[in-house]
């Protein structure tokens, strides 16, 4: 048998959260197609056969698919269900929306927010905000995955795999919600769920113009921008910036926070961060404690004064 | 319209859980238990649809221990009409807890069921899609924004990349995220009130259901230690710290 992943695009692209996820599932031992499905997806088609270690691209381009709601792609999923033994996808709002219809439809149980891939039935993932890490096995006839992306490094793009065509099943649809219209934040920040670097502020900032100073830093580092829910509640920043246990989790080599203190929630979602460095007035802040770096002090004075300096040093 | 929704008893989330030392779980014995946060939203949602008359009934249920009664408590408090318990000792998924209130749905015919996005013992951010698979039902999860739109609803939802906005036909599945609404506080006479509200308490075993768990729980681990490290003395030093992993050099 065989492992089917959903691949994650945005129509255009291939997100880089794919390879992460193909790399996770090499400990699984079987091969691994990827399912590429939307409308207009020739070129995240492409890009998914270039991911080192797959054993072939399956692509469903239809206009149809545009909004690829969890109805229709629990349908497709199913019309697969006797080609494969593994169903994963990345652990991304379209992966925790449909994986989990899929599953009860197949009357298995799914692991969500794996972590750790042991073999091709031991799955570690995380409980309680991240405070502790479950192993489970799971004996179920098919076995349905979200993977999280930032628990893994990225397979490598030197691959070439087949690309095939995959059908429409003809199994109409019952009643799917109908998809209206996006909010997308407009942002040419890298993803945060990938990204190398990632600057973020919390409440402290105290208003949506203060937040721009976070996005600053972040633009001359090059880096990713995140919030804490307080900041994103108080609409200092969009939703899709929370990081933590309801947001996004994130694994940068270097993660930068500015007025944010470290509740349980939010480390939730940074504990693939390899370096830390905490800007805060309080030194006793939880996230201070657990900080590489730490300086306490005023991000009125300290970031303004940090940005230039770093524009200087690094010449952009 | 009637409306279901999903309440779960939870360790409280300000509680900094442990892992117990022989790995066998994490140790909830003298644990603080309230309503899931996410339910929290679920409940003022329904309340709220009913108060501008979009709901004529509000039934909340829960599945779990006997002292799981506290947190229908709180959903009747907030102003559910009536409550429905399904007793269990046992540990159920997802999948078996989605089995139940399918059960539960075919008996009370609700045109929504709302539930919250996760629950932040287990995370795993299920129940409602799988609700929604069983019964074939349409879904949007983690809604931010719930409004009545002809006899159907318009749910905007929190995704990847911001948010989008669906129309759903009823009988559909809402599942909560926290932006949805701001809970309301329930003080004592409404509790006195709510403990006369009707509950209807079975055990989950009567319903003749397979809930025995799917996964085996091997065993739970604290997560890796993160030391702490040093105090930086000024900006400058910090610019040192940070350039050196902007410049794509060594990894700080
Ligand atoms: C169910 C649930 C889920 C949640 N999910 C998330 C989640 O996914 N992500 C998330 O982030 N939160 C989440 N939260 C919220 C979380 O509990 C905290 O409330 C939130 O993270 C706090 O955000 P904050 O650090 O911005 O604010 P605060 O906790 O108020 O901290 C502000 C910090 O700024 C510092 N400060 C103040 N002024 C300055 C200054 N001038 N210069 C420097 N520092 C300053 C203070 O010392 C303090 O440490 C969740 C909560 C619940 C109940
Ligand atoms: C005695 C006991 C022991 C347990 N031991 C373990 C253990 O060792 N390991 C482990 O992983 N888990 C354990 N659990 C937790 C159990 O497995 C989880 O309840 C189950 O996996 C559901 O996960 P979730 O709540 O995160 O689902 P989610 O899908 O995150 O829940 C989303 C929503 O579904 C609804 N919902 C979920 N559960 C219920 C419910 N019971 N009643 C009503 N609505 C509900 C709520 O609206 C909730 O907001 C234990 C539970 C009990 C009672």
């Amino acid at each position: 048998m065989a492992v089917a992943l959903l691949a994650e695009h945005d129509l255009s692209q291939l997100s880089e959260t794919t390879a992460r996820a193909v790399a996770a599932l090499g400990a699984v031992g079987l091969p691994v197609d990827i399912l590429v499905i939307g409308a207009n997806v020739g070129v995240a088609g492409g890009q998914a056969a270039a991911i080192e270690g797959v054993r072939k691209v399956r692509v469903l381009d239809d206009v149809a698919l545009e909004a690829r709601g969890a109805e229709a792609l629990a349908e497709i999923l199913l019309s697969l269900k006797d080609e494969y033994s593994h169903f994963a996808a990345i652990a991304g709002a379209i992966g925790k929306d449909v994986l989990p219809r899929f599953a009860a439809k197949l009357d298995v149980s799914p692991v969500t927010d794996v972590i750790a891939v042991h073999g091709p039935n031991r799955f570690d993932r995380p409980i309680y905000a991240g405070n502790a890490i479950e192993t489970v096995t799971c004996n179920e006839t098919k076995i349905v995955l979200t993977i999280r992306p930032s628990a893994f490094s990225p397979a490598r793009s030197d691959g070439s795999a087949p690309i095939e065509p995959l059908a429409t099943p003809a199994a109409s649809i019952a009643d799917a919600a109908e998809f209206l219209v996006a909010h997308r934040t407009s942002s040419d920040t890298p993803d945060l769920s990938t990204a190398r670097i990632v600057v973020a502020g919390g409440i402290a900032l105290g208003s949506v113009h203060h937040f721009e100073m976070i996005e600053n830093l972040a633009s001359v580092l090059g880096a990713a921008v995140g919030a804490t829910r307080a900041a994103v509640d108080a609409s200092y920043a969009p939703n899709d910036w929370q990081i933590g246990q309801t947001g996004k989790a994130i694994a940068p080599d270097l993660y930068i926070a500015i007025g944010i203190s470290g509740a349980l929630q939010h480390l939730a979602g940074i504990q693939g961060a390899r370096k830390i460095v905490a800007i805060n007035t309080d030194p006793d802040a939880p996230l201070m404690q657990i900080a590489d770096y730490r300086l306490v002090g005023d991000l009125f004075e300290v970031v303004p004064q940090l940005t230039a300096e770093l524009e200087k040093r690094l010449n952009r | 319209m009637k409306i279901l929704v999903a309440v779960k008893r939870v360790v409280d989330h300000t509680v900094r859980i442990r892992v117990r030392p022989d790995g066998s779980g994490v140790d909830t014995d003298n644990a603080k238990f309230s309503i899931n946060p996410f339910c929290k939203h679920a409940v003022e949602a329904a309340v709220q649809l009913a108060e501008h008359g979009h709901a004529d009934e509000v039934v909340a249920v829960t599945i779990g221990p006997a002292k799981a009664n506290d947190v229908l408590l709180v959903a009747l408090a907030m102003g559910a009409d009536r409550g429905i318990h399904l007793v269990t000792e046992e540990r159920t998924e997802p999948l078996a807890v989605a089995k139940l209130l399918k059960a539960v749905v075919e008996e009370e015919k609700p045109d929504l069921v709302l539930l919250g996005k996760q629950a932040v013992d287990d995370d795993a951010n299920q129940t409602g899609q799988m609700l929604a698979g069983l019964l074939d039902w349409p879904q949007a999860t983690f809604a931010s924004a719930i409004e009545v739109n002809g006899d159907g609803l318009k749910v905007t939802r929190e995704v990847d990349y911001g948010r989008a906005t669906y129309a759903l036909k009823t009988p559909a599945i809402v599942t909560a995220d926290l932006r949805l609404n701001e809970p309301r506080n329930t003080a004592l006479p409404q509790v006195m009130k709510a403990k006369k509200k009707p509950v209807d308490t079975r055990t989950a075993a009567e319903l003749g259901i397979d809930i025995a768990p799917r996964l085996m729980v091997e065993k739970v681990a604290p997560p890796p230690d993160r030391a702490g490290g040093q105090a930086v003395g000024s900006v400058s030093e910090l610019v040192d710290i940070i350039a050196e992993v902007a410049a794509g050099g060594e990894r700080a």
